[in-house]
């Protein structure tokens, strides 16, 4: 079987299937059982400074083609989440800490306080006031956030990107400026949904991000603006959720990419995921490198 | 799961706290799953069935608070029925319940009961006055009823009328309630973990299994997905009675 193994952000992947931020990261076991199920690394819930509830209910709200969500960033804070790392990481497979703030000074606060494999900066959550893409849609503050975290931090950092905005290559450019290792593309789409038995919108938070398989023709496309203009790799996200996915993807430049919603279905994506591709590649013969990128041939720089 | 919406029937008053809410439709659920309670407007809530259209609800927060405001044809937006609940085996089989966590136990005995199996209750509650159902669970057969205060039944917590039986004398135990109390019961009864199916609570956030909030310590058991109901002996080799994760994910103690 072709090897599955590769160096992506500068982390060593067993495979490139890995844990999306948000989804079953809240616990050390939780995260052990991904990368137990297959995972070629785990990300973990996005944590912040200061403990948060998240946003009252309903959080999540099933919509044709995914899931939309608001949890509102609920997190222990960093202070109590170190143990949660540790325990993630005796499966031995990378761990990377999510991390959030709102400022440069907070961001790095963290990453100097945290021990983990690499760190991926939540510059994109939708639906939390002062956080993620309320930051992350500035190219000033993306670049001056990726700096302040890879002075305060020894791993490598990742940095990812929301897709609400007129030009995500903005804001990857202004990641690699900053000293990114990778950029994560894309977060969920700015979504909403109302009940129309009683006019409320279904969401606590009124509005939320939409993800899965609705969003992956964006996150294509993303992902391949993305790739074929930066010297750092892609690691792709949005709506994957079989091996199919994971191959068009990888075809579009990414160098990894990240399952989240599709575990809805069960932990089983992982192996479902990496198995597909090893065959896809026998029978092609082709290599895991040979694929990324494939589908710039022909594109005019 | 999608939303849906559901006009109250009826609201019936079972203690001074506790309130039945019959819903308009049958959601076919198996007694031990649950639904997300949307109060439109305030949160959304899981909660357990006490019957096949009803919910029965302890009062303890704002979203609760919320619904014992609402009577007879108010509407509210709910989602299931969710978990996976109690799988009925055997001949003879125990029920043993505490406070509103008797509630799925009812709808539960009522179901072995209409398949022909012999049903015993051991329930505890604080006092007589808040003792709920206990009609429902005589029609079905023996009962022991245990209080906080002595004021009905045996004085004391529900394991204080384990002695009561021999466990060995039936097939399957099926318990629900709050979380010491059962951990109580599981504790003292480890021989018989593997025939005990327990009804747990976490904290749901999602309740579809992909958040990761309920997960439950050193297995990662997603309760709202794989649960609510949960075998005793794995249980006992859990994080359950020992600590629990509040809404930021934080440890914090088990309550009851």
């Amino acid at each position: 079987m072709p090897s599955l193994s590769i160096h992506a952000g500068g982390l060593d992947l067993a495979n490139p299937v890995l844990l999306a931020a948000g989804i079953l990261g809240t616990t050390g076991a939780s995260l052990c059982r991904a990368a137990r199920s297959g995972a070629g690394g785990v990300v973990t819930k996005s944590v912040g400074s200061t403990p948060r509830e998240g946003h009252p209910g309903p959080c999540i709200v099933a919509v044709q083609g995914g899931l939309l969500n608001a949890m509102g960033l609920p997190n222990p804070s960093y202070r109590n989440f170190q143990e949660e790392i540790d325990a993630a990481r005796l499966a031995g497979v990378p761990v990377i800490a999510s991390i959030f703030g709102s400022s440069p000074a907070e961001f790095a606060q963290i990453a100097r306080s945290l021990k983990a494999d690499a760190f991926e900066l939540n510059l994109s959550c939708p639906h939390a006031e002062k956080f993620g893409s309320e930051l992350g849609r500035y190219p000033d503050m993306v670049e001056s956030v990726t700096g302040a975290v890879k002075a305060a931090a020894d791993v490598p950092v990742w940095v990812k990107l929301t897709p609400n905005t007129a030009d995500i290559l903005e804001l990857g450019l202004a990641a690699q400026r900053g000293g990114a290792s990778a950029v994560v593309a894309i977060n969920t789409l700015k979504a909403m949904a109302i009940d129309i038995e009683s006019g409320y919108p279904i969401l606590g938070n009124r509005f939320g991000g939409l993800s899965g398989p609705a969003i992956k023709p964006v996150a294509v496309r993303c992902a391949y603006d993305l790739a074929s203009q930066l010297e750092i790799p892609v690691i792709g996200v949005g709506g994957i959720s079989s091996w199919e996915d994971a191959a068009e993807m990888i075809m579009a430049g990414a160098r990894a990419v990240q399952v989240g919603t599709a575990l809805q279905d069960g932990y089983g994506i992982f192996k479902d995921i990496a198995s597909g591709l090893e065959r896809y590649l026998e029978r092609k013969s082709m290599s895991l490198e040979d694929l990324c990128g494939l589908a710039w041939r022909g594109k005019q720089h | 799961m999608r939303h849906i919406s559901s006009i109250i029937k009826e609201v019936r008053s079972e203690a001074s706290l506790i309130r039945t809410f019959r819903l308009d439709r049958e959601l076919n659920p198996t007694p031990g799953q649950y639904l997300m309670l949307w109060i439109r407007g305030v949160d959304e809530i899981p909660m357990s069935f006490s019957g096949p259209d009803s919910i029965t609800v302890q009062s303890v927060g704002q979203a609760t608070e919320a619904l014992f405001k609402m009577g007879a044809g108010s509407s509210v937006g709910l989602r299931g029925p969710l978990g996976n609940g109690f799988v009925l085996q055997g001949k003879r089989i125990l029920l043993i319940g505490g406070g509103v966590g008797s509630a799925p136990l009812a709808f539960l005995g009522e179901k072995a009961r209409s398949e022909g199996m012999l049903v015993t209750s051991l329930l505890g509650f604080r006092s007589k006055d808040d003792i709920i159902f206990q009609e429902r669970f005589e029609a079905l057969g023996d009962v022991v009823i245990t209080t906080d205060d002595g004021s009905s039944g045996i004085a004391g917590r529900a394991s204080a009328g384990l002695k009561e039986f021999s466990l060995f004398d039936f097939d399957q135990i099926y318990l629900c309630g709050p979380e010491m109390m059962m951990w109580d019961v599981i504790s003292r009864t480890r021989e018989h973990a593997a025939k005990t199916q327990a009804c747990i609570n976490r904290y749901f956030k999602c309740a579809a299994g992909v958040c990761g909030s309920c997960c439950l310590d050193p297995d990662g058991i997603r309760v709202c997905l794989e649960g609510p109901v949960i075998t005793a002996d794995r249980l006992l080799e859990s994080e359950f009675g020992r600590y629990r994760r509040g809404p930021t994910g934080e440890k914090g103690p088990c309550r009851g």
